[in-house]
């Protein structure tokens, strides 16, 4: 598992990476590691799949893009797994989930977030993707945003101490 | 936001790397230089277009859990409803939805066996069935948004 220096590691990493020429290195002498063992921890905790994702998140709205659709499918359980492959490799694709369905009330169990710059540029992206995946047998909805009410990226690990951003 | 400004963000939305110079390997990819590359993530964080430049953790592998959940949540009393489900601290999003199934929201934490008492609780105060989506296999995660 992860031990306590990651732990601090991955605290020190919430407030963001160093603008500096050698942020790892600024991180190292934060934690009194050396800069070689900053980044093999964290090169460990990349390649293990604990950090997802290094990089810049960005401001979807501020980029301008305003349309956020859920689009969920129905498709069968033996396709399922070769339909998310073949789905996620488009790019316009942010997520892409399978999920339980729940009986009488909710039949799709595949889930792909399409994030756009206005409603009809997602569905125009939405229809290429049903094109080139083959996917017009199968039933699905498109579940588009009509309020947001709550955003928070964080979720505070209060009894390790650690603060950790997840993507939901 | 420039040209220049636009290929950083793409760039940097694949991933940063880990290596003593990050910023430089960076840089050089994109023809600048390192101290130009510095000065403009500074900028674009300030300016809140990037919203965060730190990694990203996967919930499950940090011993925490999560969920997507949904409720059918009558029209006359979706704002008191919402109220109630955003009053815990462990949902993170909550979206309205066009559908029967009409509000969506996330619940977080670090201790998984909280989020069923959330559901739990949250059944208890507004009288409704929460369906519960938990993931149960991801076939990408790539958020990225050509800027």
């Amino acid at each position: 598992m992860i031990d306590t220096i990651d732990h601090q590691l991955i605290e020190v990493m919430q407030n963001g990476l160093p603008l500096v020429s050698r942020p790892y290195a600024s991180i190292a002498q934060a934690l009194d590691l050396s800069e070689t063992e900053v980044i093999s921890r964290l090169s460990q905790l990349k390649q293990r799949g604990l950090i997802k994702r290094l990089g810049v998140v960005v401001n979807h709205r501020r980029l301008g893009y305003r349309a956020n659709a859920m689009v969920v499918f129905d498709i069968p359980d033996a396709k399922v797994k070769q339909m998310g492959k073949q789905i996620s490799q488009f790019n316009f694709v942010n997520l892409c989930y399978l999920r339980p369905r729940h009986p009488d009330v909710w039949s799709y169990n595949l889930y792909c977030m399409i994030h756009g710059k206005t409603r009809d540029k997602v569905l125009q992206q939405l229809e290429q993707l049903i094109k080139a995946c083959a996917l017009s047998p199968f039933d699905y909805e498109v579940l588009f945003s009509r309020q947001c009410f709550k955003q928070r990226g964080a979720s505070y690990f209060s009894q390790k101490n650690v603060k950790a951003e997840f993507e939901l | 936001m420039d040209a220049i400004d636009k290929r950083i963000i793409n760039q940097l939305q694949g991933g940063f790397p880990i290596c003593e110079s990050p910023y430089q390997l960076i840089a050089s990819k994109l023809g600048l230089t390192e101290t130009n590359l510095i000065e403009r993530i500074k900028l674009l964080l300030e300016s809140g277009l990037i919203s965060r430049f730190a990694p990203l953790y996967h919930a499950e592998k940090m011993g925490g859990a999560l969920t997507l959940a949904a409720i059918k949540a009558p029209e006359e009393t979706f704002d008191t409803l919402a109220k109630i489900i955003n009053s815990f601290p462990e949902v993170a999003h909550n979206y309205q939805r066009n559908h029967v199934l009409n509000m969506w929201f996330v619940i977080a934490s670090d201790h998984p066996e909280r989020v069923a008492k959330v559901i739990q609780a949250i059944e208890e105060q507004t009288g409704l069935v929460v369906y519960n989506m938990p993931k149960i296999n991801e076939y990408f995660v790539g958020l990225k948004l050509e800027a």
